[in-house]
């Protein structure tokens, strides 16, 4: 059967690719746009690594099929620094040493980011509560924290 | 595998009628894909419901909500007026998964992945909640969500049909829901058991109706008659929460799993089941 051909926007840029119906979301921006940033962890759903928006909605690109994103606005790590200017995230991450091996941390980002549009002033509870569904296997998640609370309160002029 | 997106239920129904081979209907996709994955399915067709204007709708109708079988999680939690009129139904969709879950997961498909431990079916089935079920040539039948699930995995539905959407009923004054579930942790996990438990009081405070559902416990949820009358005619006191408790108990046919045993389920519907009936009490008292 043909590929599906997909028209869509990523971090602002349109772009196409051709896929299987299989093919997920986070296979089509690793391996067709080459945007890697984006991982695998466990591909169920469970870790957050593949975190992305989707029209603005945090999902996991792992349980989303590429043709699926046919029209969407998709967000992703790679969207996230504007040139050489780090996110405040970025930058508080680095500041708190919130990541060791950094598999996890374009989605912590990615869910982080999507939390403080939201609520730009949120409790520690809430922060741990947006990112119940990124795993860290290194840190035990403090530093993350810290790094989101730190960079929200910059956000905000505080 | 094929994909198809229509925008009309009609070929919606018409596409998955005419599949030979298997052929699933990918809403979110939570768990379809994780099944497609692991290659527990191997479906022929998919088809994508979610631009059919039905299936993403939540609408007021009847003095009561229409709510579209593929409306996520965070889309329910996001609506203001739905989660103040009925609480249970919108907190029990909230328990599904992660942010990131919430982001896709759908009560439709909780419903059609037909686990029996599904957290948002026990919550619509205390809430008096109808599946409304579109089939070819357009008809459509409304079937109380209790009897949309027959056993893990086995459905009532025929080929070709589909959920299209939630009927909420108008809610009587002094009349609230809440769902429970017990997981072993504080997020993210399956439920040992769920719990949902509607009920009305009279103005005096009396029990005038109830509805209490149960799910992890049998092969599918369960309306669970019995409890409900623990609870109409009184206060919704000590003795009748103990009968409550009891009659919870007494519809249980768990299964032992890593997640617990029979006795363990056993008790801990009893429990869950008060402490939800407290919760709607608590609720329906404030309106």
């Amino acid at each position: 059967m043909a590929k599906h051909h997909i028209t869509a926007t990523v971090n602002g840029d349109p772009v196409e690719f051709l896929c299987e119906t299989e093919d997920t979301l986070l296979d089509c921006l690793r391996d067709q746009l080459g945007l890697t940033g984006t991982k695998e962890g466990c591909a169920t759903g469970d870790c957050g690594a593949c975190s992305v928006t989707v029209d603005g909605r945090l999902v996991c690109s792992c349980l989303i099929l590429g043709v699926e994103a046919k029209g969407r606005s998709i967000g992703t790590i790679e969207g996230m620094a504007q040139g050489e200017d780090l996110h405040p995230l970025q930058r508080k991450f680095l500041d708190h040493a919130a990541l060791q091996c950094g598999v996890c941390t374009p989605g912590f980002l990615v869910a982080a980011k999507a939390l403080l549009e939201r609520s730009p002033n949120p409790s520690e509870t809430e922060v741990r509560y947006w990112l119940a569904g990124n795993l860290c296997r290194c840190t035990g998640y403090d530093k993350i924290v810290r790094a989101v609370l730190d960079a929200a309160a910059e956000m905000r002029g505080a | 595998m094929r994909y198809e997106a229509p925008t009309s239920l009609d070929q919606a129904v018409a596409l998955l009628a005419a599949e030979p081979g298997e052929a699933r209907v990918l809403a979110g996709g939570t768990d379809l894909l994780v099944q497609m994955k692991t290659d527990l399915i191997e479906p022929a067709l998919l088809v994508d419901i979610k631009g059919i204007p039905e299936l993403q709708d939540i609408r007021e109708e009847r003095g009561g909500f229409r709510i579209g079988a593929a409306v996520t999680g965070a889309e329910l939690k996001e609506h203001a007026k739905l989660k103040s009129v009925w609480p249970g139904v919108v907190e029990a969709a909230n328990l599904i998964g992660s942010t990131q879950i919430q982001g896709r997961a759908s009560m439709g498909g909780n419903l059609c992945n037909g686990s029996p431990a599904a957290d948002s079916v026990p919550a619509l089935i205390a809430a008096g909640a109808k599946a409304s079920i579109v089939g070819l040539k357009g008809r459509r039948r409304d079937v109380p969500v209790e009897d949309v699930m027959l056993a893990p995995r086995k459905l009532s539905l025929a080929k070709g049909e589909i959920v299209a959407s939630f009927l909420l009923p108008a809610k009587p004054a002094r009349t609230s829901d809440a769902y429970l579930r017990f997981i072993p942790r504080t997020e993210m996990d399956i439920a040992v058991v769920g719990c949902g438990v509607c009920l009305t009081l009279d103005a005096k405070g009396t029990c005038t109706a109830a509805r209490v559902s149960l799910g992890a416990v049998a092969p599918r949820p369960l309306l669970v008659a019995d409890a409900a009358k623990a609870l109409i005619g009184s206060k919704v006191d000590d003795a009748a929460l103990q009968k409550l408790d009891a009659a919870a108990r007494a519809a249980c046919q768990p299964i032992d799993d890593k997640r617990g045993t029979k006795e363990y389920r056993i008790k801990v519907a009893g429990v869950l089941a008060r402490r939800a009936a407290q919760i709607a009490l608590e609720r329906a008292r404030k309106g």
